[in-house]
C-alpha cells in the first residue's frame, strides 16, 4: 500500500505535465530540437516547454493557440536575420524566454515578437536584448504584455526601433515592463482603451512613451526617466494619467510631458522632477491638472498657445526656474489653490490660503521666450526689479492669469 | 606684508562692524533654515543675499577702512616697510576678516542644521566660495577707488555707484543689448557679457547648480559646452580669479606712485 | 646726513617745491618754518618717502631714498595727526611697531616719563587727543635713529608733558642726533632750535642760526624777524 503511494508520488510530476498541460518539451537532446518543429507538431491548446539552452532560430511562426514557456530562460538567438517570433493566432502565450539579435533593417520593422491580427495573447517574463523592435502588436486586441524586460543598445534614431510598439490595437494591458535604451520605450499609434501601468521606461533615445491618435487610455504608476525627449501625447482624447513620475529629461527639445492637440485629459498626482520643461502644452483643451508635484524643473508648465478651459488645481510648484510660461497674453485657463514655492505673500487670517494672489507668469519668462540667451541674466537683481514692476502692472504677460488662492503649504 | 596683514586683521577682528556683519549672516541663515525647513529654498535666498550684499558691504567696508586708517597708513609709510607690503597687508586684512564673518556667519547655522548629511553641501560650498571671491574682488575695487580719490565723500560716492552699476545697471544694459540684437546668434556674446561683471559671473556659477535644467534647454553649441560640462565652472572660477588679480595689481602700482 | 638736490614737486599744476637744495650735515636741531602752503610738509614727506618727487634726489645717510625703504631705519617720524587703529590697545601698538622695526628697551623709560601706565590696556580709539600724542611721541622716541623728524610735536600736550618733550629733544641733541622740527609756536622754536630753514613758495629763503636772522632783520625776537622776512618777499 505504502509502496504504491510512494511510486505514485514519484511519477506524479511527470504525469501531471503530460496530462494536464498536454505539453511538448524542446531541448538540445530531446527528440524535438527546434521551437518551430515543436510548434508545427503541437495541436491547438498545447503547451510547449523550452528547456534551458541556446536556440538559433528566426522567423518562428505561431499559427495556433499555444502556450510557450521557457524553463530557466532558454535563449532564442535570431542571429540578426530579421524577425524572430510572429504570432498570427489568437490565445497565444509566450512566457520566460530570452531573445537576442533581432536583425536591423531600414525597410521593414523587424521585431523580437510580433503579434498580428490576434487576440487574447499574453507576453510575459520575456527578456529582450540586442533588438531592433521589441514587442510589436499590430491590429490586435485584448492582450497582456506583462513583466518583460527590454534592453536595447540604440545609438542613433534612424537605425533603432521601439521597445513596445502598438499599432491599430485595442484593449491591451501593458504592465510592469522595463524598457531602456531603445528609440521610443513604449509607442502607441491608433491604440484605444489601453492601460499602461507600473512600467519603467528610461534612457531611451527619443520618447519614454510616444502616443498618437489613441483614445480612452489610462497610464498610472509608470516611471519615465532620462529619455531624450520625455513623453509625448499627441492627437488623442480622453486620456487619464496618474501617479506617474517624469524625471531628468534634459535637453534642447526635452520635456517631461508633451501635450499636443489633446482634449479631455486628466493629469493627477504625477511627479515631474528635474526636467528642462515639465509639461509643454500646445493645443490642449479641457485638461485637468490636479495635485501634481513640479519640482526643480526649468519650466514647470510651458504653454505654447491655443489652450482653453484647462484647470490647474492643488498642484505643488517647488523651486522651478519658471513656474508657468505663456507666449501670448490670452488666457482661458484657471489656476486655483496651488502651492508655489516662489510665492512671497502672507496669510493673516491663518486659513492656509495666501491673502494676496500669485502671478505665476514672470516677465522674464516672456523675455527668455523671445531672446533665449537672456537666460544668463536669470536671478539677477535687475530681472527681479522688472519682474516686480510687471507684477504690479502687467503689460506683457496675461493680466488675468493669477492664482487667487495660493496655498501656504505643500499639499 | 604678513605683519601688516596680521595687525589689520587683529584690528578688524575686534571691530564692532565685523561682528555686526557676522551676526547679520548668522541670524539670516538661522531664520532661513529653521523657519523654512527647505534647504534648496534657503540656498536660493542666500544666493540673492550674497550676490547683492557681499559686494555692497565689501566696497563700503573697503572704502571706509581705507579712509579711516589714512593717518595710520602714514605712520606705517614712515616705517622701513615697502609700500606694497603696507597696502597688500591692509587689503588682505579686510578681505580675510570679511570673508571669515561670511563663512562663519552662514556656515555655523548650516552645520548645526546638519548640512554635512545633505545633498546641498556642494551648492552650499560653491555659494560660500563665490561669496569669498566677491569679497576679495570688491574690497580690491574699493581700494582702487579710495587710492584714486583723496576726497572721502567722492570716494564713497564712486564706491556706491560702482556697486549700483555692477549689481543693477550693467544687467539692464546687457539685457537691452541682448534684446536689440536678438536676431543674431548671441550665445558667445552673452557668455562674454556675463564674464565682464564679477557679480554676473558669480551668478552664473550658482545658476549652474540651481537652474541647470533650464540652461540645458538651449541650442547654442557654446552654451551647451559651457553649461553642460565643467568648462563653465572652471572658466568662471578662473575669470573670478583674474578679477582679483587685476585690481590688486593696480593697487600695488598706484600705491607706489602715490603721494601721501 | 640729509642732502637734497634740486628737488621739485607739483601737485596737479600747483608748484609746491621748486629746484630746492638743502644740506644738513651736522647734528643739532633744525626748524623748518614758513607760512601755510610754503611746502614744509611736502619737504618733510619727500624726505620720508611719502611724497614722490617729480625731479631731484634725496640722500639720507648717504642712501638714495628711491632705492629702498630700508633707509627709514635711520629715521624717526612724529606725524602731525596721530590716528591709530581704533581697536588696538596701546600695548599692542607698541609691540606692533617693535615687530615692524625691531627691538628696543627705551619704551619702559618713556612710558614712565609720560605717565602712560594707566593707558597701556586701553584701546587707542578711546584715548584723548593729548594721550594719543604722548603715545605718538613714545613711538617716535623709543628708537635710537640718527635723524628725527617732528611735525608739530607740541599739539595737544599738557605743560608737564611739554616739559618732558623738550627734555627728550635736548637729550637726543646731546646724543648727537639730527632733529628736524616744524612748528607754529615761535617761542618753542626759539627755545629749542639752533638753526632755522625758512621756506617760501617752494624755495628756501633763509637758512642759518636764529641769531643771524635776528641780526639780519634787526629784530629782537623770532616772530618779528619772520614777519620781516615775509614782508620783504612780498615787496
Amino acid at each position: 500500500m505504502h509502496l504504491k503511494i510512494f511510486s505514485l508520488l514519484l511519477t506524479l510530476p511527470l504525469s501531471l505535465s503530460l496530462l494536464v498541460a498536454n505539453g511538448t518539451g524542446v531541448c538540445e537532446k530531446c527528440p524535438i530540437k527546434s521551437i518551430q518543429e515543436a510548434i508545427d507538431q503541437a495541436s491547438a491548446g498545447d503547451t510547449i516547454f523550452i528547456q534551458k539552452g541556446i536556440y538559433k532560430e528566426s522567423n518562428i511562426l505561431v499559427d495556433k493557440p499555444l502556450v510557450i514557456i521557457g524553463e530557466d530562460f532558454p535563449t532564442i538567438d535570431g542571429e540578426d536575420r530579421g524577425e524572430i517570433i510572429r504570432i498570427v493566432s489568437d490565445s497565444v502565450t509566450i512566457d520566460g524566454v530570452f531573445i537576442v539579435n533581432v536583425g536591423t533593417s531600414y525597410t521593414s520593422d523587424h521585431a523580437a515578437i510580433r503579434v498580428v491580427k490576434s487576440s487574447h495573447f499574453v507576453i510575459q517574463n520575456v527578456v529582450l536584448e540586442k533588438l531592433f523592435f521589441g514587442i510589436f502588436i499590430e491590429k490586435s486586441q485584448e492582450g497582456k504584455i506583462y513583466h518583460n524586460k527590454i534592453i536595447g543598445d540604440a545609438q542613433d534614431e534612424y537605425n533603432s526601433g521601439n521597445g513596445i510598439h502598438l499599432w491599430y490595437s485595442k484593449k491591451i494591458s501593458i504592465s510592469k515592463n522595463t524598457v531602456q535604451n531603445v528609440r521610443d520605450g513604449i509607442y502607441l499609434e491608433f491604440a484605444d482603451s489601453i492601460t499602461v501601468v507600473g512600467n519603467i521606461s528610461r534612457d531611451n533615445l527619443r520618447y519614454g512613451l510616444h502616443f498618437m491618435f489613441s483614445n480612452n487610455d489610462v497610464y498610472n504608476d509608470n516611471v519615465f526617466e532620462n529619455n531624450g525627449a520625455g513623453v509625448a501625447v499627441m492627437f488623442s482624447k480622453h486620456i487619464s494619467m496618474y501617479n506617474n513620475q517624469f524625471r531628468d529629461n534634459w535637453g534642447t527639445a526635452s520635456f517631461g510631458l508633451l501635450l499636443k492637440e489633446i482634449n479631455d485629459l486628466e493629469i493627477e498626482h504625477n511627479l515631474f522632477e528635474s526636467n528642462t520643461i515639465a509639461i509643454s502644452v500646445e493645443g490642449a483643451n479641457r485638461v485637468n491638472y490636479l495635485n501634481n508635484e513640479f519640482k526643480s524643473n526649468g519650466w514647470a508648465i510651458k504653454v505654447r498657445g491655443a489652450c482653453y478651459t484647462n484647470l490647474f488645481k492643488g498642484n505643488s510648484f517647488l523651486n522651478n526656474s519658471f513656474d508657468v510660461s505663456y507666449n501670448s497674453r490670452i488666457n482661458d485657463n484657471l489656476f486655483e489653490g496651488n502651492y508655489w514655492s516662489n510665492y512671497s505673500g502672507y496669510d493673516l487670517d491663518k486659513d492656509g490660503v495666501g491673502d494676496v494672489p500669485y502671478r505665476p507668469v514672470k516677465l522674464f519668462s516672456y523675455i527668455v521666450n523671445r531672446t533665449p540667451e537672456a537666460i544668463v541674466l536669470m536671478r539677477s537683481l535687475f530681472i527681479d526689479i522688472i519682474d516686480f514692476s510687471e507684477k504690479v502692472s502687467p503689460v506683457f504677460t496675461p493680466d488675468e492669469l493669477v492664482d487667487k488662492h495660493p496655498l501656504m503649504n505643500v499639499l | 606684508m604678513f605683519k601688516i596683514l596680521k595687525y589689520s586683521f587683529y584690528d578688524l577682528a575686534r571691530s564692532r562692524w565685523s561682528y555686526i556683519y557676522f551676526l547679520f549672516y548668522f541670524i539670516l541663515a538661522l531664520v532661513l533654515l529653521f523657519l523654512n525647513h527647505d534647504l534648496s529654498k534657503a540656498v536660493i535666498t542666500l544666493m540673492n543675499v550674497i550676490i547683492i550684499l557681499v559686494p555692497l558691504i565689501g566696497t563700503i567696508f573697503g572704502v571706509m577702512y581705507y579712509y579711516n586708517s589714512r593717518e595710520f597708513t602714514e605712520l606705517l609709510l614712515a616705517q622701513p616697510i615697502k609700500r606694497k607690503s603696507i597696502f597688500l597687508g591692509q587689503y588682505l586684512g579686510i578681505a580675510i576678516s570679511l570673508s571669515l564673518s561670511l563663512l562663519l556667519g552662514i556656515g555655523i547655522p548650516f552645520v548645526i542644521y546638519g548640512l554635512f548629511n545633505s545633498a546641498a553641501i556642494w551648492d552650499f560650498s560653491l555659494l560660500l566660495l563665490t561669496g569669498v571671491f566677491l569679497t576679495f574682488i570688491f574690497v580690491a575695487l574699493a581700494f582702487n577707488i579710495s587710492i584714486d580719490n583723496e576726497n572721502k565723500i567722492k570716494g564713497f560716492g564712486y564706491a556706491v555707484l560702482l556697486w549700483l552699476f555692477m549689481a543693477v545697471i550693467y544687467d539692464g544694459l546687457f539685457l537691452m543689448s541682448l534684446v536689440m540684437f536678438e536676431d543674431y546668434p548671441l550665445d558667445k556674446f552673452s557668455l562674454i557679457g556675463s564674464m565682464l561683471n564679477p557679480i554676473d559671473l558669480s551668478r552664473t556659477l550658482i545658476l549652474l547648480k540651481l537652474d541647470i535644467s533650464v540652461l540645458m534647454g538651449y541650442t547654442g553649441a557654446v552654451f551647451k559646452q559651457y553649461f553642460g560640462t565643467n568648462v563653465g565652472l572652471f572658466t568662471s572660477l578662473g575669470v573670478l580669479f583674474i578679477w582679483i588679480i587685476v585690481p590688486v595689481r593696480r593697487i600695488v602700482i598706484r600705491a607706489k606712485r602715490k603721494d601721501f | 646726513m640729509i642732502e637734497i638736490n634740486s628737488l621739485s614737486k607739483k601737485f596737479n599744476k600747483n608748484v609746491v617745491l621748486f629746484d630746492l637744495d638743502l644740506l644738513i650735515e651736522k647734528a643739532g636741531i633744525f626748524a623748518i618754518l614758513g607760512p601755510n602752503g610754503s611746502g614744509k610738509t611736502t619737504l618733510i614727506k619727500a624726505i620720508l618717502g611719502m611724497v614722490i618727487p617729480d625731479d631731484g634726489e634725496i640722500m639720507v645717510a648717504n642712501i638714495n631714498i628711491r632705492k629702498s625703504s630700508n633707509y627709514r631705519y635711520n629715521l624717526d617720524y612724529l606725524p602731525q595727526i596721530a590716528n591709530f587703529p581704533h581697536n588696538l590697545k596701546v600695548r599692542e601698538l607698541i609691540a606692533m611697531i617693535k615687530d615692524l622695526r625691531g627691538e628696543t628697551d627705551e619704551e619702559e623709560n618713556l612710558i614712565d616719563r609720560f605717565n602712560l601706565y594707566p593707558f597701556l590696556d586701553k584701546k587707542l580709539g578711546n584715548l584723548s587727543g593729548g594721550t594719543k600724542q604722548k603715545v605718538n611721541i613714545l613711538l617716535t622716541f623709543m628708537y635710537d635713529s640718527p635723524i628725527l623728524i617732528l611735525d608739530e610735536p607740541t599739539t595737544g600736550l599738557d605743560p608737564i608733558a611739554l616739559i618732558q618733550l623738550k627734555k627728550l629733544i635736548l637729550e637726543k641733541k646731546e646724543a648727537g642726533k639730527t632733529i628736524l622740527i616744524t612748528s607754529h609756536i615761535m617761542s618753542f622754536v626759539e627755545e629749542m632750535t639752533d638753526e632755522i630753514v625758512f621756506l617760501l613758495e617752494g624755495k628756501i629763503h633763509f637758512k642759518g642760526l636764529i641769531q643771524k636772522l635776528k641780526q639780519d632783520t634787526q629784530q629782537k625776537d623770532l616772530e618779528h624777524a619772520i614777519a620781516v622776512l615775509l614782508e620783504k618777499s612780498h615787496v
